[in-house]
Formats: C-alpha cells, structure tokens, sequence
C-alpha cells in the first residue's frame, strides 16, 4: 500500500509545490496554517485539481494532467473527516453512516452499519441527530461514516483541533486504535506539535506553500534541516501566528 | 349561477396553485444551476429572469403579448398549428403570475442554497455520492425550509397578480376575472359592498400567506 503526490498549484495568488510519498503508515502533514496542507488533502480526494501533478494510491493513477487523468471524487476510494467534521444536519447518527456505506446491498449495508456502532461505541445514539450528541461522539459518527466504506486510505484534516485537551487525547488514542483495525494508510493534517509528534510514523513538515522536510519524528525534532522548520518543532508557540 | 366573489376567489386559488407548481419545478432547477454550476452568461440569465421583479407588470405583460400574442413570435406557431390562442383564457392568467412570480422563487431558493455549508456537499462525494444524488439526498433537504418559503412567496404574489394579466387575460367576468381584477371592476363600477369584502377576504389571504413565509425563512427580507 502505498500513496504518491506531487503536484503544483497557484490559488490566489499562493504558489503550492510538493512531492511525496508514503507507505501503510500514519503520516502527519504538520505546519503553519496557510502552508497548503488541507490543500493537499482536497487534492488527493479530487476536491481540488492541481495545474499539473502526478497522485496514486495503491497502483491506481487519480491525477495525470500528462496523461489527461484527473479521477473525480466519487472514483477514489478515501474516506475523509472534515475539520468541522461535515455531519449531515438533516440526517440521523444511523442515516449518516449509512449514507457512507455507498454501492453495497441493503443487507450488507445494515450489517456494515451494525459493526460500525458497535466499534464505534455508538449504540443508543443511531436515532439522534448531531446536535443531540455529544462532540466526541460527534467525531466517532464521522469516523464511522469515513471508514463504512473501507476505504484506501484515510484522510484527516484537523478533526480534533476544535476539541478540549482531555477529548483531544482520547480521540488520538482513538485513532491509534482504528489504525489497528483499519490497516490504511492515514494522512492527518495538523498545527498541533504534541499531536504530530505522539501520533506520526512519518512526518512531512510544510512551510509557505512547500515541503521543507519529511521524516520520522525523531529525525526531524533531532537535525532539523532549515531554520524554518527548527523554529516549527522547538518553538511551538510559533504556530500559527505566521 | 355562481356568485362573482367566489367564482373569482375560486380562479384565484386555481391560477396561482397551478402557478406554483410550474414556479417550484423551474425555479428550483434554475436557482440550482445558478448556484451549483458555471456557464456563460450566468448572471445575464439570473438578470433575464429576476427583471419581472422590477419591470412594471404591464411591461411584462406587453412581452408576453409580443410573445405569445395570436401574432406573437411563439403565438403565431401555436396558433397556426393548434388554431388556438392562450391570449383571454385562464391559462394566460397562469403564464402571467408565473413570470411576475418566477423570481421569488429563484431568489430564495438560490439564497437556501448558496448557504449550506460547501463541506457537506464535499463530503458527499468523497463518500461516493455523485452530483444528482448529492443534489437530492443533501443540497433539496437542507435547502427545503428556503424552497418553501420561495413557494408560499410565489403563490401569495401569483394571486395578486393584476398588471400582466389583465393585459395577457382580460378583465373577461367569469371566465378570467381574478380576485385583484375582480376588485377593479367592482371599485370602478361602484360596488362598494363586494368591493370591500373582497379587499377584506384577499387582504386576510395575504397576509396569512406571508406570515407563513416568514416563519418558514427568518433569513429572506423581501
């Protein structure tokens, strides 16, 4: 299992390049806001199209614009938690993992759902609807919907920032133990340096628009390869004010 | 032999539900292409078709005639081929509130949908949903509460309308003589007693429909 992307892109003015690789590992897309990483991940979905790049997952090429391919949304096989986490208001905790459990019979549907809840820990809670919940049960639906599917690989973007410290912690042991169950590769947006370094197997740091370093935590804590980056990983109140 | 108030209250409620129903179906569609997609020439559209709103209804109505007139660029061929002409029938009534009462539609609809959160949209297709089933299951449900106030918008503004009808319908007495056509005669002639019922009863009508309106969409201001 593995994922390739390099691409470029001018949006408004911002130049964004990057080129990269990962395996079956959870990689970390860590930097200042603004330097392109959920940018990455809309384009590794399709949301986005980059001027000119090269994405594949799993052999499967998404995006050539060489070749003239450029697979939309539906065609690529991620599952992707939204940042504000994208809960269908209209629909209940059962109607949004179902909506998620897309091309499969009734049957399978229904049974699919049933294991999710239970992984999930959201037995009781199928007939609420999001404002009912609570927000680390909120985070779990909209795993559960991402992961119904099962999908290739899994894309995060900043779904724990908006949580308190506690939750915060839960969720990433969470996470760790989805990785168990759900053997995919994990791509997670952050500007949390505490997060990024607890949960990363590969760390590829951003910074105005390009990739200044990708590496195991350790190596990139330990021999930073730019001031830049140094100042992202030993001056974490750094973050964000660029 | 019916009374004149109800016969007309009657074609009222008859022309405007009709109406209605032709308004929802184009005026969504158009507010979702208008929102949902680009094309040449879009906001040019959006213009054509919100200029009711503005024009004088008799401005309206006089190109509707030019339209749909027995001689009218799309007339003549209806006429030529069915020998029949809308011009002074109660279906003429029905084409002049759904132009006058189109944009309603389209305004507030468009507003519905250009207000739901993108990344819901967004989400729907990374779970695999392409764009119509998307449009159906997501962007139509969470627009609903924008659609039906379009709706109950249109069908308050679709029975009082008076300007394009009267021009494309005549004021022709139980055939096409609507409530608000209906008011005319009777203040003109005189009839203070039915005048003022009428006045009393479309008045009650209105605002019911527009309190309505309101509680369905806080957000639209018109």
């Amino acid at each position: 299992m593995n994922l390739f992307f390099k691409a470029k892109k001018v949006l408004h003015g911002f130049a964004f390049e990057a080129d990269w690789a990962i395996d079956n590992e959870l990689a970390v897309l860590f930097g200042y806001s603004g330097a392109g990483k959920s940018l990455t991940l809309q384009m590794i979905a399709g949301l986005l199209a980059p001027d000119e790049g090269f994405i594949k997952l799993n052999g499967d090429v998404l995006f050539d614009n060489k070749a003239g391919i450029d697979q939309p949304p539906q065609r690529r096989s991620f599952g992707y938690v939204f940042q504000d986490l994208a809960l269908f208001p209209h629909m209940t905790v059962l109607g949004n993992i179902l909506y998620g459990a897309h091309g499969l019979s009734e049957e399978e549907r229904r049974q699919r759902a049933k294991e999710m809840i239970e992984q999930f820990m959201l037995a009781g809670l199928e007939r609420k609807f999001h404002h009912e919940i609570s927000g680390g049960q909120k985070q779990r639906v909209a795993f559960a919907r991402a992961l119904i599917r099962r999908p290739a690989a899994l894309l995060l973007d900043e779904p724990f920032s908006a949580l308190d410290n506690p939750l915060r912690i839960e969720m990433q042991n969470f996470l760790q133990q989805i990785r168990r169950n759900f053997p995919i590769p994990v791509i997670l947006v952050t500007h949390d340096l505490t997060e990024a370094l607890t949960l990363a197997d590969k760390l590829i740091v951003y910074g105005g628009g390009k990739v200044l370093q990708v590496g195991k935590p350790v190596e990139v804590v330990n021999a930073p390869v730019c001031p830049d980056v140094e100042l992202l990983v030993k001056n974490p109140m750094m973050l964000g004010k660029k | 032999m019916e009374h004149p108030v109800l016969f007309s209250l009657v074609l009222s409620i008859r022309v405007a539900a009709v109406a209605t129903v032709f308004i929802v179906f184009v005026g969504v569609a158009v507010a979702f292409f208008l929102s949902r997609r680009d094309f040449w020439g879009k906001e040019l559209l959006d213009t054509l078709l919100t200029l009711p709103l503005v024009l004088p209804p008799t401005v309206t109505g006089y190109y509707l005639i030019v339209l749909f007139g027995r001689n009218g660029l799309i007339g003549r061929f209806l006429f030529e081929w069915l020998g029949w002409s809308i011009m002074f029938t109660w279906y003429a009534a029905v084409l002049a509130s759904f132009v006058v009462a189109l944009p309603l539609m389209i305004k507030t609809t468009r507003a519905a949908i250009e207000a739901i959160d993108e990344n819901l949209i967004r989400a729907s297709y990374t779970l695999g949903h392409s764009e119509w089933w998307t449009a159906l299951k997501v962007i139509l449900p969470l627009a609903r509460k924008g659609i039906l106030a379009g709706a109950v918008l249109s069908f308050a503004r679709a029975m009082g309308e008076f300007g394009a009808t009267l021009m494309l319908a005549g004021n022709i007495s139980g055939k096409t003589s609507t409530m608000p056509l209906a008011i005319y005669s009777a203040a003109s002639s005189g009839d203070r007693v039915q005048a003022n019922i009428m006045v009393l009863l479309f008045t009650l009508i209105a605002a019911m429909f527009l309190y309505t309106a309101n509680k369905l969409n806080k957000r639209v201001l018109l």
